[in-house]
């Protein structure tokens, strides 16, 4: 929380994208967060990553929960439109708001109790259904905002601040969404936007449901040393596989790379994702192969993390249930009630 | 090389982040005085300015403002902070200065120091030495002080009460003055003995122009500053037809300004190069303009056009600059047929140059070949140790606020020479003292919020009253509305971020919050390279890199001090403290300085 307010003035040089914005013009209003908030990190890479992909902010739908997480879309682009839902819940509205407009960008927001706990249901569908949308959860195992109680994505044996050990096993969002069927699955880290940012480009892009599960450290109740969602923790015992490079525009790649350590994998507008394999035996087009490894590393208190795995032809919900190109919200009367001799017809064609 | 974390305790390290307050050659505590005048504290603001540059009120209408074109707000935004404006706000509004000013002992330690010109130089050093006990006797040709800042600067800009003032606050301290005492022999001052001399006589001859028919129309042609000088001590009091103002510097602009209250037809400035470079100041150029005064450049002149000894006009060659292979500027005839521009009278203000003729050549005070004396630089020390120089008379022209900054060093100077100690390794060092601004959560000892008002302008008094009113101010100045609200416009750049790495857990939070992209976390490396690796590049090469040392993951922080605009931000943010707003107090050496800042800011 900060009562100094953050002034609009910018940097003289700072760059402009291709619609002519700057970076600030993604920002939100500033952050209510603890200072160190790892969430803050993340609504800034959200920030960087809009930005630099030129869409006009209006053209973002975000939705979220309850909790610190779901505070955060107030941070990030405040000028597209915005729903905080109920908690649990974020799904069911994003799930409305893209079939009503197919064309808006979704970001959701969640947090570990938001769709680990109460919204775990919601969590499991919205996977199955594969709404295009990227679902970002803030992971910090912790309800921070209700003082610090474990969550349910807390390692066992992890500790409370007071030095009290978990008793349960974790929930693991990553494993649950490649079990699910997820198509774009990935897991990065709120202190490494290098890394967070193209993921974020990436699934955007991605047509289908994108789920990054960002461990996100709470600063005021879980970055001590008993904890294995703490800045040191993570950056002690993450590593990444797969590598992932956002590029806007094919033409710029120049291949120039060791055969089987790279790939390109192209995305539905033309823009590629750069992958490179950190660990060559992964393979991230393998579902399986990805949960094990995933779990094998996990097994060793090693938290995987970069993109694991991704079905670029992958369909979405729109294609599933065959839609009309235009976004409903924007079909005219006529189109939507096509008059009785069309009804006759649909009924004839039923009998 | 990567580069080495930086070393916050050396004292120019965070002067240098005061843009304003470095660039100012007396080093005047900037920020804090505007804080002052901020809490309507004008009487310590106006001690905080006195204690540094000695004529606050003086300077803040006349100043030549080294310190606007430096501020940060020009970097941030576009127009600088109005300091020296603001400077005048205190003066304007200041309080009974008794309680502040220095204590001078009647017992004097036995030191005699003469000072010759009683200009702002011989003033200042007066003033640093008194308190310490010197006795100090005072020469001036002019029946009283205050030299050129008295003989050149129109009323109109600088009110003659204003200037008694400062003056007076500084004679009253006890110098014995001896005003109307030409000294026309420095051996005959050598032969009274004195322990130390301080020479303050300025740059007092103005250039001439060499050209033909010059020595015909003798009478109708005049001295900008002597023509000033006999203006302000009221043996000229008007000037009839049309008017030839030659130069493109401040003395040029006073001329103008003047010809037109006493009384000119019309008057032109012509000016032998372009506008861009003239030496002018630009509000000062402006100002002239605004009074409907043309500026005509690229007109060299050939040739005074006379009948019979009576000045017709001069003749004028048309150039244009034109960029050489070299980058300097040369000026090219254009093929124009040259100029002629009616003249009855004309004021030449092309310069002005050191003239000590009255300095005897055999009495140990050596002379360079453009008729400066030859000093240690350090100290203002002559090649006759006795002998201190300070003011225009060192250098050549420069200003008033040069000649408080060399009277400050020549003060020291002198209180070491008399007390047998060594001129430079004795000297006062500089010294940087850091105290937290933190009161408590989100609560900071200063102004943090940044304003985004534009410049706020001065306003003026109505110009068909001050153009026919030679002793009229013409600005009227802040009032103290206008004053604290441009007062808000600092930017603090006292207040220090500091960084300190041990408690940093690299969490993020400051660059994201950091509006100013101020804020990298990033791998080291050699300067050159880092400065394009940061958040935002640091291409002002000017301004220093804040370098931590290495961190947890193995990089640094790196902040562009280039843009910062003290908001403190990143210490709100900062969930560990590493960061926090710590104000800068730099120590500059001065003599009889009674004002540690804090001093003043805590009286009363």
């Amino acid at each position: 929380m900060t009562f100094v307010a953050k002034p609009r003035v910018h940097h003289p040089r700072l760059p402009v994208n291709e619609i002519g914005l700057t970076r600030r013009d993604y920002e939100g209003s500033v952050s209510t967060l603890c200072a160190g908030c790892g969430h803050d990190s993340v609504s800034a890479a959200i920030v960087q990553a809009t930005s630099e992909l030129s869409i006009p902010p209006h053209r973002f739908a975000k939705v979220s929960g309850i909790g610190c997480s779901s505070k955060t879309p107030s941070y990030f682009l405040n000028k597209s439109h915005g729903f905080n839902s109920v908690h649990g819940r974020m799904p069911s509205v994003m799930t409305g708001a893209n079939l009503a407009n197919r064309d808006l960008h979704c970001i959701g927001v969640s947090g570990d109790g938001d769709s680990a706990s109460i919204g775990l249901g919601q969590f499991s569908h919205i996977v199955r259904r594969r709404i295009n949308m990227l679902y970002i959860v803030d992971n910090n195992g912790t309800y921070g905002l209700t003082k610090g109680q474990f969550s349910a994505t807390n390692d066992k044996g992890s500790t409370s601040k007071k030095g009290v050990p978990n008793l349960y096993e974790p929930i693991d969002l990553v494993t649950m969404a490649l079990q699910l069927g997820a198509s774009f699955v990935a897991r990065s880290f709120s202190g490494d936007k290098k890394q967070l940012i193209p993921l974020i480009q990436a699934g955007l892009k991605h047509k289908g449901m994108a789920f990054i599960d960002v461990i996100s450290p709470c600063v005021a109740f879980n970055n001590h040393s008993g904890s294995t969602k703490s800045y040191e923790y993570i950056r002690e015992n993450s590593g990444s596989a797969m590598a992932a490079d956002y590029v806007a525009n094919a033409q710029e790649i120049t291949a120039d790379y060791e055969p089987g350590t790279k790939e390109d994998v192209n995305m539905p507008d033309g823009s590629v994702l750069r992958l490179s394999k950190l660990d060559a035996s992964y393979d991230p087009h393998d579902r399986v192969g990805a949960l094990s490894y995933v779990m094998r590393q996990q097994e060793k208190g090693d938290v995987v993390t970069g993109l694991l795995y991704v079905d670029p032809e992958a369909s979405d919900c729109h294609e599933i249930m065959n839609t009309c190109a235009t976004p409903l919200n924007a079909l005219n009367e006529a189109e939507l009630c096509p008059g009785s001799d069309a009804l006759a017809a649909i009924n004839q064609s039923m009998r | 090389m990567p580069m080495q974390p930086t070393n916050i305790f050396d004292p120019n390290y965070f002067h240098k982040v005061v843009d304003c307050q470095w660039a100012c050659p007396a080093h005047t505590p900037v920020p804090e005085y505007i804080r002052l005048i901020a809490q309507e504290r004008y009487t310590e603001a106006y001690m905080l300015n006195w204690d540094s540059n000695v004529f606050p009120g003086v300077l803040g209408r006349t100043c030549d403002r080294p310190c606007e074109p430096a501020c940060r707000r020009v970097r941030t935004e576009e127009k600088p902070v109005a300091i020296c404006r603001l400077k005048r706000v205190a003066a304007d509004n200041k309080g009974d200065l008794k309680d502040f000013l220095p204590a001078v002992p009647t017992q004097k330690n036995g030191k005699r120091i003469a000072c010759l010109g009683a200009g702002p130089a011989s003033l200042a050093v007066a003033r640093d030495l008194l308190p310490l006990g010197y006795e100090v006797d005072m020469f001036d040709k002019d029946p009283e002080g205050g030299g050129m800042m008295r003989s050149q600067i129109p009323a109109f800009r600088l009110p003659i009460e204003v200037l008694q003032e400062e003056v007076d606050l500084i004679v009253n301290m006890g110098v014995n003055t001896h005003y109307g005492h030409e000294v026309t022999s420095m051996k005959e001052m050598l032969d009274r003995d004195y322990d130390a001399y301080f020479v303050g006589t300025g740059a007092p001859r103005g250039r001439d122009l060499d050209i033909p028919g010059r020595a015909e129309v003798d009478d109708h042609i005049s001295i900008g500053i002597d023509w000033l000088s006999s203006v302000a001590f009221g043996h000229t009091s008007k000037i009839e037809g049309n008017v030839i103002v030659m130069g493109g510097g401040n003395t040029a602009m006073d001329c103008c300004r003047t010809s037109l209250r006493m009384g000119a037809d019309s008057v032109k400035v012509v000016v032998r190069s372009a506008f861009e470079v003239m030496k002018a100041s630009d509000w000062e150029k402006e100002d002239a303009m605004e009074e409907g005064i043309p500026i005509i450049n690229n007109r060299p002149p050939k040739e005074f056009v006379h009948e019979n000894g009576k000045l017709k006009g001069i003749l004028f060659e048309c150039v244009e600059p034109v960029k050489g292979d070299d980058g300097r500027i040369k000026y090219v005839p254009t093929g124009e047929e040259d100029v002629f521009i009616e003249a009855d009278h004309v004021l030449m203000a092309i310069g002005q140059e050191n003239h000590c003729p009255w300095i005897e050549r055999d009495i140990g005070i050596e002379f360079d070949k453009w008729d400066c004396p030859i000093l240690e630089e350090d100290t203002l020390q002559s090649t006759n140790p006795k002998v201190f120089f300070g003011g225009d008379s060192a250098f050549g022209p420069e200003n008033i606020i040069w000649a408080s900054a060399h009277a400050h060093k020549a003060a020291i100077s002198i209180h070491l020479f008399c007390s047998g100690q060594d001129l430079k390794t004795a000297r006062p060092p500089e010294g940087v003292n850091l105290i937290s601004t933190k009161m408590g959560v989100h609560e900071w000892a200063y102004d943090a919020q940044h304003d985004g008002s534009e410049r706020f302008l001065v306003p003026q008094a109505d110009k068909r009253k001050t153009l026919s009113d030679v002793k009229l101010e013409v600005e009227l100045g802040f009032d103290r509305d206008l004053g604290s609200q441009e007062a808000q416009r600092c930017l603090n750049c006292d207040v220090q971020t500091v960084f300190a790495d041990k408690l940093c857990i690299e969490c993020d939070a400051c660059v994201d919050i950091c509006p100013m992209d101020c804020i990298s976390f990033t791998d080291n490396a050699e300067e050159a390279d880092l400065r394009g690796m940061l958040q935002a590049p640091a291409e002002n090469v000017e301004q220093d890199l804040y370098v931590s040392a290495q961190l947890g993951t193995g990089r640094v922080m790196v902040k562009d001090e280039d843009v910062c605009l003290h908001c403190g931000l990143c210490a709100e943010r900062c969930p560990t403290n590493a960061w926090d707003m710590q104000r800068s107090v730099v120590h500059v050496p001065q003599l009889g300085s009674y004002a540690e800042l804090d001093l003043i800011a805590s009286a009363r």
